[in-house]
């Protein structure tokens, strides 16, 4: 299968981004911020339609919208609560507005419309193009690389952010440019597997590292593992069973480590 | 053939209840509001919003996968939520290392269910703008049926939440107190979630998977911004609800662009005008 051009691609883009997605997502889920996550993968999709419509590359949409709501939220939650309320309101709002563009683009006469969205919201990694899928690999590659160099201070401000600002770590600093990380992420992955499956990218093998490992070194590893291996496995499943996508794949593979991280835990614990 | 408005308002308001669709939306939306905002209140108070969000997408896997097997698609959209809930309980039962395991347990719920979802569409090669109405929603083609059914599950589902009013608000504020008290605490919490995801797949039918949020939360956050007191949010949380969908189909009515635009950027003013009065009102207090 791999004398395929367009299964290279995916195989190269997917890599990679499954390695962002899960070193970026074992600090997600420590720093409890997946709903965060989940707004910033809506915007991603509202990003893109609000790209087309104004005619730009779907790239520049998806990542200067993401990046603007990251900063925004990260500035709002410092004063005062940026609790689930304010974060559920402001991107159901947001949803809204994606719904008008997308009216506006059926009536706008270019045609497609459905299937841009569908791709968008679901992704189409098999629908990369070379040049795309080397440009997925070098973000995915300059995320995880961004977060491996900042660890340890990440990880202190995380677990302990008094003792980040005591021990002179800019905990804030490193606070708002996570979430902006968080939002390159969001916004490279959203073109491989789509806005709304991505969640499970950065939430499942995360969650199972952080169920099966508390030793942070190892869950980080254990996460980046899960997840490439899922991506490896749900591209492979999805080029055998031609009615399979790879999106429903990934994640379903995905969820399925997560489900057995669970149930391996729980008899654990039992016993 | 979108309907012009004219200089006279009452003439306006005549055309919105000439068609029998729109008199079965506006009935359609006067129910879920309700019921969104009562239910929403506690969520919101409960700060299971992320929850919430997982149930609503729920309703996408439950419709597609109805229609793949040819179920009546609104049994769809109650078992996929239900069982969601179902799960996401059960795997709270079982765990002891706080929030952020506890979020991801709903994140990967709620994309395995998307995922899902995707995959019972393109089984059934179903046509592509389907997938727009799952998810967006349309107020076109409420049948006097399916206001019916609305009103029958928000009816219970109302009396249910009148029933355990109290205990369920202790429950939400000081679980210890309300064990103390001999409550059944998980029952109330379980008994919580499948309320939720029965008015979240009652109410998605009307708005789409991805708006319910707009009538559950906001309305609520807002209500509670201008007053902790729980009869006078929740009655105020109803009346929020019940302007931004009123207002939001009126308007959509009278426009070609789709009722979800109208009904969540209502709904975001709404919150923030609490908001804004509430900073202000604090401000002249000190």
């Amino acid at each position: 299968m791999f004398a395929h051009d367009f299964v290279r691609n995916a195989y190269l883009a997917g890599t990679f981004i499954a390695l962002a997605c899960g070193v970026t997502g074992w600090f997600v889920v420590l720093r409890g911020q997946l709903f965060a996550g989940d707004a910033l993968t809506h915007v991603a999709f509202v990003g893109a339609i609000a790209a087309a419509v104004l005619g730009f590359d779907e790239r520049v949409g998806l990542f200067a919208l993401t990046v603007l709501v990251a900063g925004g939220m990260a500035v709002l939650g410092r004063r005062g609560q940026a609790d689930d309320a304010v974060i559920g309101t402001v991107f159901a709002w947001i949803l809204g507005i994606g719904v008008f563009l997308l009216a506006v683009l059926a009536t706008s006469a270019s045609g497609g419309t459905g299937i841009s969205a569908a791709n968008t919201l679901f992704g189409s990694i098999y629908a990369l193009t070379p040049g795309g899928s080397r440009l997925a690999a070098a973000i995915g590659l300059a995320v995880s690389l961004s977060v491996l160099v900042a660890l340890r201070p990440l990880l202190l401000a995380t677990l302990d952010a008094e003792l980040a600002v005591v021990r002179g770590v800019p905990a804030r600093a490193l606070a708002v440019a996570f979430l902006v990380v968080l939002a390159a992420v969001t916004a490279e992955s959203t073109q491989a597997v789509g806005a709304l499956l991505l969640l499970g990218l950065l939430a499942a093998p995360a969650g199972a590292a952080h169920r099966l490992t508390a030793r942070p070194y190892w869950g980080l590893v254990l996460s980046a593992l899960i997840a490439v291996a899922a991506m490896w496995g749900g591209l492979a499943l999805s080029y055998q069973i031609a009615s399979l996508p790879p999106s429903s794949a990934i994640i379903g593979l995905a969820g399925a480590a997560y489900a057995i991280a669970a149930v391996a835990t729980a008899a654990r614990a039992r016993a | 053939m979108t309907p012009s408005l004219s200089p006279d308002p009452i003439s306006d308001l005549n055309a919105l209840f000439t068609f029998p669709f729109m008199v079965n939306a506006l009935m359609a939306g006067t129910i879920v509001a309700v019921l969104a905002a009562v239910v929403g209140w506690y969520m919101v108070l409960r700060r299971q919003s992320f929850a919430g969000h997982t149930l609503s997408v729920m309703a996408f896997p439950g419709a597609a996968g109805a229609a793949l097997i040819g179920l009546p698609t609104a049994l769809g959209y109650y078992l996929a939520c239900g069982s969601a809930a179902l799960v996401m309980r059960g795997a709270r039962g079982s765990l002891r290392r706080g929030r952020g395991t506890e979020t991801a347990t709903i994140a990967t719920v709620q994309t395995v269910g998307l995922a899902a979802g995707f995959l019972f569409l393109s089984l059934n090669s179903a046509v592509l703008g389907g997938t727009e109405t799952l998810l967006f929603g349309t107020f076109l083609g409420v049948s006097r049926g399916q206001v019916l059914t609305l009103l029958l599950v928000a009816l219970a589902a109302l009396a249910l939440i009148a029933v355990a009013a109290r205990p369920l608000l202790l429950e939400t504020i000081d679980p210890e107190a309300a064990r103390a008290r001999g409550l059944p605490v998980a029952a109330l919490d379980t008994g919580f979630l499948l309320l939720l995801a029965a008015a979240v797949a009652a109410t998605s039918q009307i708005t789409g998977a991805l708006l319910v949020f707009a009538l559950l939360v906001a309305p609520a956050a807002a209500a509670q911004q201008v007053t902790m007191r729980p009869l006078p949010g929740l009655v105020l949380s109803v009346v929020f609800a019940l302007a931004i969908v009123w207002l939001g189909l009126g308007i959509a009515y009278f426009s070609i662009y789709p009722v979800g635009f109208y009904v969540t950027s209502i709904a975001f003013a709404v919150y923030l005008v609490a908001r804004v009065s509430r900073a202000m009102a604090e401000r002249r207090r000190v």
